[in-house]
């Protein structure tokens, strides 16, 4: 976010305070985002996509999540997803396990119908993966991957160098009051949007949420992906510590795609609950229109 | 040392792709552009990646006995077919003999016994195959470096290709490593698992272990391993099975 243009944009009506209520409040347009946040925050939604879905065919092959250093058909899951069929009804069922528990998920996950109504056993239903088989899901997603990591780079460290994360991402101290932080809490629950000169900036749930995806879930997805390689753990050992295993690395790379996908679908929906039209706007072209302080 | 995937290859036929897909318009949208370049360079930033991190040849990680898996799943061939192999085995793959030919000054013709003979590398490593699973065992083998240094290599050498007894939908199995890989000091050809004789449906009597690379590459029932400068006339010119069916030559991910 920078405010470098909001003065010319607000220009010509209220430059001073008091004369605001005289005029009737107006729109004020600010520039919201940079060209380099823009161009890499979709960058990173092409990157995603490609690498969920490609994610999603690799899991198919072998729909099942172990812990520890290995794991294989007949060693003990944590997760799992099967396509059976019923041994009395002889009907196909999806079944996902997780740890003990067996959740029934006909027709979303283990067993899908086809546009002609016919059932097909996979975990993911091939609708949401991408690649006709292993290699070309592997293809996909090391390329998808390569640009995430470029994109990411990128961003980081314009975002340092520039004074992005210091600016417009670390929360501001009166933010981080606890009162603020339950009052930030109770409008985003009323669906209560800022106005005015708080709209200048993001809220503090929202900023908590991005720098965990930035700098935590992000990071985490990309070094638990790089201890299933060989040959990156041959350079960086370590790497099995960190994660407990090859088999850990590949359940936790599992669940922070989860987790991204969790953030994705809130983040989307607080698009459309707090203007889509605007928000998408501030995305495409920088410009991010401001509602007026409601007048008393 | 020529990469197989060479960046002038990948540079070139990314440029005509892309240029083709300009030049043609939306008529050829659908059968004109093929993703292939794209991701053929992908391919070509990992393997050179991997290849600068790698550059001090660093040793996979090997684990304790106790860390060995209960099971060890054997994927591909589980038994070659054929009267022959059959017979070897059935005698103990007397009769079995390895050789190293090629590009090579003194090809060598080697048997079972006089591999045994040979300075051995014990190592319990991880086996992680491209579905997704892991296994953890012991191979007991001679270092491949060895046998490449007894038959001397010619100045043209540039990959190993271990050629297999047995066939996956009618075609000789075979793989191919270059020559980075090939010096690594835990490429080993294998005649022991576990501690015990190598079990025929992991590949008796001899399988490849090239640890910085996943399952597919690490062939089972070698039978020759030969030094070639180029693989582009054998199979279908990508270096192996797998490869030759759409799978990375290099798979060190």
């Amino acid at each position: 976010m920078r405010m470098a243009l909001s003065e010319q944009s607000a220009a010509g009506d209220a430059g001073i305070a008091g004369t605001v209520r005289a005029v009737p409040a107006r729109r004020e347009l600010v520039y919201r985002h940079s060209v380099l946040v823009r161009i890499t925050h979709w960058m990173n939604v092409l990157c995603l996509t490609l690498l969920l879905m490609s994610g999603l065919k690799l899991f198919n092959v072998h729909p099942a999540l172990y812990w520890g250093n290995y794991g294989y058909v007949g060693a003990p899951t944590v997760f799992s997803i099967d396509g059976v069929l019923d041994r009395f009804t002889q009907e196909p069922v999806g079944l996902m396990r997780i740890g003990n528990r067996t959740i029934e998920t006909t027709g979303y996950l283990g067993v899908t119908y086809d546009s002609e109504g016919y059932p097909r056993r996979g975990a993911f239903p091939q609708w949401a993966t991408l690649g006709a088989d292993l290699a070309l899901a592997r293809d996909w997603h090391f390329l998808a991957a390569w640009f995430f990591v470029i994109n990411g780079a990128i961003y980081l460290l314009s975002g340092f160098i520039g004074g992005h994360f210091r600016r417009d991402l670390a929360p501001d101290r009166e933010q981080l009051r606890p009162r603020h932080i339950l009052r930030d809490i109770w409008d985003h629950v009323r669906l209560r949007r800022p106005r005015g000169e708080e709209a200048k900036r993001y809220n503090v749930l929202q900023k908590f949420a991005y720098l965990a995806v930035i700098f935590v879930l992000l990071p985490t997805i990309l070094l638990a992906g790089l201890t299933m390689s060989p040959a990156v753990t041959a350079a960086f050992p370590f790497l099995f510590d960190l994660f407990g295993g090859r088999q850990s690395a590949r359940t936790i790379h599992f669940i922070a795609a989860n987790l991204l996908v969790l953030f994705v679908a809130v983040h989307v929906l607080e698009v459309l609950l707090s203007g889509a039209f605007n928000l998408m706007r501030s995305m495409i072209t920088g410009r991010y229109a401001i509602r007026p302080e409601r007048t008393p | 040392m020529t990469l197989k995937i060479s960046r002038r290859r990948v540079l070139t036929a990314g440029m005509a792709t892309f240029g083709s897909s300009l030049l043609a318009g939306c008529d050829r949208i659908y059968d004109g552009i093929s993703p292939r370049p794209l991701l053929d360079f992908g391919q070509w930033m990992s393997l050179h990646a991997h290849r600068l991190l790698l550059a001090g040849q660093p040793l996979v990680r090997e684990y304790a006995l106790a860390d060995i898996s209960p099971q060890f799943p054997p994927n591909g061939t589980q038994m070659p077919d054929g009267i022959d192999y059959f017979e070897m085995m059935a005698t103990g793959f007397e009769r079995f003999r390895l050789t190293v030919d090629g590009m090579v000054k003194k090809p060598l013709s080697l048997s079972l016994a006089e591999i045994k003979m040979m300075p051995s590398r014990t190592q319990i490593t991880q086996h992680s195959c491209d579905e997704g699973w892991t296994a953890i065992g012991q191979w007991t083998g001679v270092q491949l470096a060895h046998l490449l240094q007894m038959a001397q290599l010619a100045p043209e050498a540039r990959y190993v290709v271990f050629h297999c007894l047995d066939e996956l939908d009618g075609e000789s199995y075979y793989e191919s490593i270059d020559l980075f890989d090939a010096f690594h000091p835990q490429t080993i050809l294998a005649y022991g698992m576990n501690g015990r004789t190598l079990p025929v449906e992991h590949g008796a009597p001899l399988r490849l272990r090239v640890e910085r690379q996943i399952g597919y590459k690490n062939a089972k029932y070698v039978t020759r391993v030969e030094v070639v400068s180029s693989f582009e006339r054998m199979g279908s010119g990508r270096g192996g099975f797998w490869p030759d069916r759409g799978y990375q030559w290099y798979a060190g991910l």
